[in-house]
């Protein structure tokens, strides 16, 4: 036996190794368990733990320095300069909590928290389901597949500030597109969409499905559809079980954790929405009316149009509650409805 | 026909329908783009609008190059796209290498810590960051936009690198240690090669990513001769009620930019897919 084992821990060659193991495994009934217990003594003979460390915290260097400045240092500054009024360049006055105290006074703040949470509740949970169809959809034996996949992917990929311009022509109220369509339904008045207080968010939600609602939620939720064993349905079936209850009660709770875990993603991104209202709205000023003013976009103009950096400081430690409330909020409440059907997997 | 079989008949209708229907939802927006770069301007007057340019716009595609430096932001754009592929492959790979591979003293604890950070939102290190680099000297270069990503700090692909690296068999690495290599050269030599995959996917996200970046460059770079090629599209837009006299220039800029990023995703759609469902793993 002794030259088998020989040969399998020096060859280099891993399909010789696989057909080697096979062999080993059949002929003296060893586990490969066994054979990587040998493996673990004979690397711990060769390399000596402190010399491991130090190699480790040196191939860790450029995150420890990274970590330290850009995130953990940057946080605790974050906070300080939170309780600074200061233009970071002839004003630095420590004002202790007033910027948070006065951010509660401020009407804009609840402006912009209003502007916010109505683009999240609504546009989370339209792109959630939205993917979640196009995923079952996809999800079907259809002939050209690929074709469709590729398209429905298609605005994902493009995304950025060239589609967000598009998509402010589209909007645009007297030669866009919508609006042609519409005016062959015959709506009128035709919306004004982002020239007015009432359409401008519905606008920018509606690209919001137009981007997200493919993409990586579909692709999760199409991922998580192929993993649910078809002898469930089988099963259902025999029950006789229509197709609506094999959705209600197969479907949904196997992929239980993919809607979580896309809710999440869409609601931390959605908090954070700012290039579209920027793009969209005159000057960036989250007009008309502050109806795009989010809020992000109101920390980015307190902070480098109006220089109050300390105030903009104080607003993204609230960002940063509001997330971290809701996030932890969905996760506990999460419990009574997403199923985990196997242990291994968390 | 039994009624199961005609009700089957019209439910595969019904979806094929539902399909094509969902992928002209999702094509007509960018077919509308194409049409407005080529429709010259007098005929985007008309209401309702058509669909079919009467004579071809080709100056769309042209002009705008000669009104704005569009090649400086092109090239602006590549830098800061390459420099920061070639640092998150770096920074992220040795991370990941040692989160993978190596037995250290808080191991778990530093694992947790950095994919902790994913959640973390950027709006929090936004304002120190900039103070920091503007008493760098850094602002209005394209430092601030590279720079960090050579430290590690983007979590999510180091995750994506490090779950790679986990499904390595050791078998290689230990033969090759036997042979006297020590850590950097099993790193450089038997796991990088063996990484391409995961290294490819990285790379086709962090372009994506950083070409469609407009916030970080939004803040850091003030003159034109720095911008990238989104800041030098909105700087383009113009805005006018009655309609921009820019539109088909606009578009067909916007339509240029996204070229990269289309040849990639053709090129590679398994790997991009493949990078983004990984996304779930995450859970």
């Amino acid at each position: 036996m002794g030259w088998l084992v020989h040969r399998i821990r020096f060859s280099t060659k891993p399909i010789i190794k696989n057909k080697l193991l096979t062999m080993e495994k059949q002929f003296f009934g060893l586990k490969p368990l066994n054979y990587v217990i040998l493996n673990k003594n004979m690397f711990n003979r060769i390399s000596n733990r402190s010399q491991e460390t130090l190699v480790a915290y040196f191939f860790l260097t450029p995150w420890i320095i990274g970590f330290g400045l850009f995130i953990l240092g940057a946080m605790l500054v974050s906070f300080l300069i939170s309780l600074y009024k200061t233009n970071f360049s002839n004003v630095f006055e420590f004002v202790g909590f007033e910027n948070y105290i006065s951010l509660f006074g401020d009407p804009l703040t609840y402006k912009s928290l209003a502007v916010t949470a109505y683009y999240t509740f609504i546009s989370t949970p339209l792109q959630t389901i939205l993917a979640l169809c196009i995923a079952l959809l996809l999800n079907q034996k259809i002939k050209f597949i690929g074709i469709f996949r590729t398209i429905y992917y298609l605005p994902t990929v493009v995304s950025g500030v060239a589609v967000i311009l598009l998509w402010w022509w589209i909007f645009h109220p007297d030669l866009g597109l919508l609006n042609s369509f519409l005016s062959k339904l015959d709506v009128s008045p035709l919306p004004r969409w982002l020239y007015s207080e009432e359409y401008a968010m519905p606008a920018i939600i509606i690209m919001s499905l137009w981007l997200n609602g493919a993409g990586a939620n579909m692709l999760i939720f199409l991922g998580a559809l192929k993993e649910i064993p078809q002898t469930y349905y089988e099963a259902a079936s025999i029950d006789g079980a229509n197709a609506w209850s094999k959705f209600i009660h197969v479907t949904l709770p196997m992929i239980s954790p993919a809607i979580l875990f896309n809710l999440i993603i869409n609601l931390i991104g959605s908090f954070q929405v700012f290039n579209a209202s920027y793009i969209m709205s005159l000057n960036g000023e989250g007009g008309p009316n502050n109806a795009t003013l989010t809020f992000v976009l109101y920390l980015y103009r307190k902070a480098f149009i109006q220089l109050q950096f300390g105030y903009a400081s104080a607003l993204a430690w609230v960002l940063f509650f509001i997330i971290l409330i809701f996030t932890v909020f969905i996760m506990k409440k999460s419990s009574a409805w997403v199923y985990y059907h196997s242990e291994g997997r968390i | 026909m039994p009624l199961h079989k005609i009700l089957n008949r019209i439910s595969i209708v019904a979806i094929y329908v539902l399909v094509i229907a969902g992928a002209i939802g999702f094509v007509l927006p960018l077919l509308w783009m194409i049409r407005t770069s080529l429709m010259p301007l007098w005929q985007m007057d008309i209401f309702p609008p058509q669909w079919w340019p009467q004579t071809f716009n080709w100056q769309s595609y042209l002009q705008p190059w000669i009104e704005l430096p569009f090649d400086v932001f092109y090239l602006n754009s590549s830098i800061i796209a390459a420099l920061t592929i070639l640092g998150i492959l770096f920074s992220g790979s040795i991370t990941a290498y040692a989160f993978a591979r190596l037995q250290f003293p808080g191991r778990n604890v530093l694992f947790v810590i950095l994919l902790s950070t994913m959640m973390l939102p950027s709006q929090i290190t936004l304002i120190p960051k900039y103070f920091l680099f503007s008493k760098m000297g850094w602002i209005d270069t394209l430092k601030p936009l590279i720079v960090p990503h050579w430290f590690a700090v983007d979590a999510f692909y180091i995750f994506l690198m490090r779950q790679f690296f986990m499904n390595i068999p050791r078998d290689l690495e230990e033969a090759a240690r036997i042979d006297g290599a020590g850590f950097l050269k099993t790193y450089w030599y038997i796991i990088l090669p063996l990484s391409r995959p995961v290294l490819a996917i990285c790379a086709m996200l962090i372009f994506t990513f950083t070409w469609s970046d407009f916030f970080d460059p939004l803040i850091y770079l003030n003159s034109q001769d720095h911008y990238t090629v989104p800041l030098g599209l909105t700087s383009y837009q113009e805005r006018s009620y009655e309609g921009p006299s820019n539109i088909g220039k606009l578009m067909a800029m916007s339509l240029v930019s996204l070229l990269p990023v289309l040849i990639l995703f053709f090129f590679g759609q398994r790997y991009f897919i493949k990078g983004i469902s990984m996304q779930g793993v995450n859970r």
